[in-house]
């Protein structure tokens, strides 16, 4: 979920940092290897990063089973933004981009890759996006960071970290390509207060 | 972005921008098996159009279908229109059936301004082109296709050649491309210059053959019979010789240089067969353009709660 993380300027104030570079790095690489488990094999698939945070995340994953399987698994991004549910509550916002890789996703089993997992309202509205471009084999999720409060029956199937916050904290995720550093951070209190 | 699309002044350079990355992103819909996105469902976009218009109506039509709008086609011919219904009449009709946006061309310049500023309707008004006046999204998608083959539009010289006089389209890219950074020279014979030529931000000129070696893009307007009463040039056959684009005058472009028309074109008088059908002719891509560009407008304007903030680095 994209909008509760993405905390304007949390430069002054960076936090308490709950994965760092390594970490990260472990995650994806143990998600990768799981993807490969469940799909007993790089082949068929296509990974989908949802922007902005998404896409890197899927081109990480994507070399790392590169690396062990010696296959090249396109990887894309999807763009949810017409398909949220709360596009009519603010004003029109810019569409991100969306890269289909050029064999499509027909038939194929797509893995959505986001950064934090909230709500999951985006997920919805990828399922959603996901349906106008094919049909594929089978849908999965892998999200970086789990940190609860669902307000819709969906579940991911690799997960980096399990994160349990209040509703009041924010997370926040860094990755080298869009920000400067990577990081996963928690804002605000961390007291349930609220909550 | 303001609530109306009246003149290409309208739009600040974030705002043109806005657009045209937008529709970069929703141009690829055209590759896709379903051409169809969710944003508007439930929206009523109006197509007014008072005077005849095919290519502009259809694309606008195709825009906002690709959205999911529900689309209402209102031709001044066969209609309340011509049975002598006002304006005003007319707006408070389309308001009474609850119009999200009003796509609206007219033969008088100044009448989506009227309607926008009447308080006759509530919903967003787009300048479809009014008059000799201004067809801003027909500059958008010019902008859109230039920017598609010569990137940034900073320092880059464009040619618009012919009758600027009669030209909503002349008027509504030379506010836009100057927005965008870019040099406008405007060619054209002294009677097809309009008065106030000095106000606009463009350089003007009579001689085609000096401006061409240097331009990135020549844009060719078609000469309006329908609109001239009276007489700008001697021959048909003489303007073509001095302002036509032919073969001759192609062949001292530079190798990017891409020639662009609005259309509908006159083939062998302001522009040759040859030149209109050659590599560096991107007038069919102007029409794929259009709906792409068209899509981003009604998106930006109708697609949240307000029209869209136009500010860089917006949050996700």
């Amino acid at each position: 979920m994209p909008a509760p993380n993405a905390a304007p300027d949390a430069t002054t104030d960076d936090g308490r940092t709950v994965l760092d570079a390594r970490d990260i790095g472990r995650a994806l690489t143990r998600i990768s290897h799981e993807i490969l488990e469940r799909n007993k094999g790089a082949s068929d698939l296509v990974l989908l990063g949802i922007p902005s945070r998404g896409v890197p995340l899927a081109e990480r994953i994507a070399e790392r089973i590169a690396s062990v399987e010696g296959y090249d698994v396109p990887v894309g991004s999807l763009d949810v933004t017409m398909y949220r549910d709360d596009l009519r509550m603010k004003p029109a916002r810019a569409l991100l981009p969306t890269q289909i890789p050029s064999g499509g996703i027909d038939g194929r089993t797509v893995v959505l890759v986001d950064d934090v997992l909230f709500s999951g309202r985006t997920i919805r509205a990828a399922l959603d996006a996901l349906n106008d471009i094919g049909r594929p084999k089978a849908v999965r999720l892998a999200v970086l960071v789990d940190r609860g409060h669902r307000e819709l029956p969906i579940r991911a199937d690799f997960v980096g970290k399990n994160l349990p916050t209040s509703l009041v904290e924010r997370v926040r995720v860094r990755l080298q390509g869009v920000d400067d550093v990577d990081a996963v951070t928690i804002l605000g209190s961390t007291e349930g207060e609220g909550a | 972005m303001k609530r109306h699309l009246l003149s290409a002044a309208d739009l600040s350079r974030d705002d043109a921008e806005l657009v045209l990355k937008t529709a970069e992103e929703l141009r690829s819909l055209a590759d896709r098996p379903i051409k169809k996105l969710p944003a508007l469902r439930g929206r009523t976009v109006v197509n007014l159009f008072f005077e005849d218009s095919t290519r502009t109506r259809i694309s606008f039509e195709a825009a906002a279908k690709r959205l999911s709008a529900d689309v209402i086609n209102f031709a001044a011919k066969g209609s309340s229109l011509s049975k002598g219904e006002s304006l005003k009449d007319t707006a408070l009709t389309l308001e009474a059936m609850g119009a999200d946006a009003v796509v609206v061309r007219h033969s008088a310049s100044g009448a989506p301004h009227r309607l926008a500023n009447s308080g006759w309707v509530r919903s967003s008004v787009v300048n479809a082109g009014d008059g000799t006046h201004e067809h801003p999204t027909q500059a958008l998608l010019d902008a859109f296709t230039m920017w598609r083959h010569l990137g940034s539009l900073d320092g880059r010289r464009v040619a618009i050649v012919g009758d600027v006089l009669h030209s909503r389209v002349a008027r509504s890219n030379a506010l836009l491309l100057r927005t965008l950074g870019a040099e406008v020279t405007l060619v054209s014979p002294p009677t097809l210059l309009p008065v106030g030529i000095e106000g606009w931000p463009v350089e003007t000129s009579y001689d085609l053959d000096a401006v061409l070696p240097k331009a990135d893009v020549v844009m060719m307007l078609r000469v309006q019979r329908e609109r001239m009463h009276g007489g700008f040039f001697p021959t048909a056959r003489e303007y073509s010789r001095r302002y036509g684009l032919d073969g001759r005058r192609m062949a001292t472009l530079q190798d990017h240089t891409i020639v662009m028309h609005p259309g509908p074109m006159v083939r062998g008088m302001e522009i040759t067969a040859d030149v209109a059908d050659s590599d560096r002719s991107v007038i069919v891509e102007q029409v794929t353009n259009g709906v792409a560009v068209r899509m981003a407008v009604l998106y930006l304007l109708l697609g949240g709660s307000q029209p869209a903030v136009s500010t860089e680095g917006l949050p996700e």
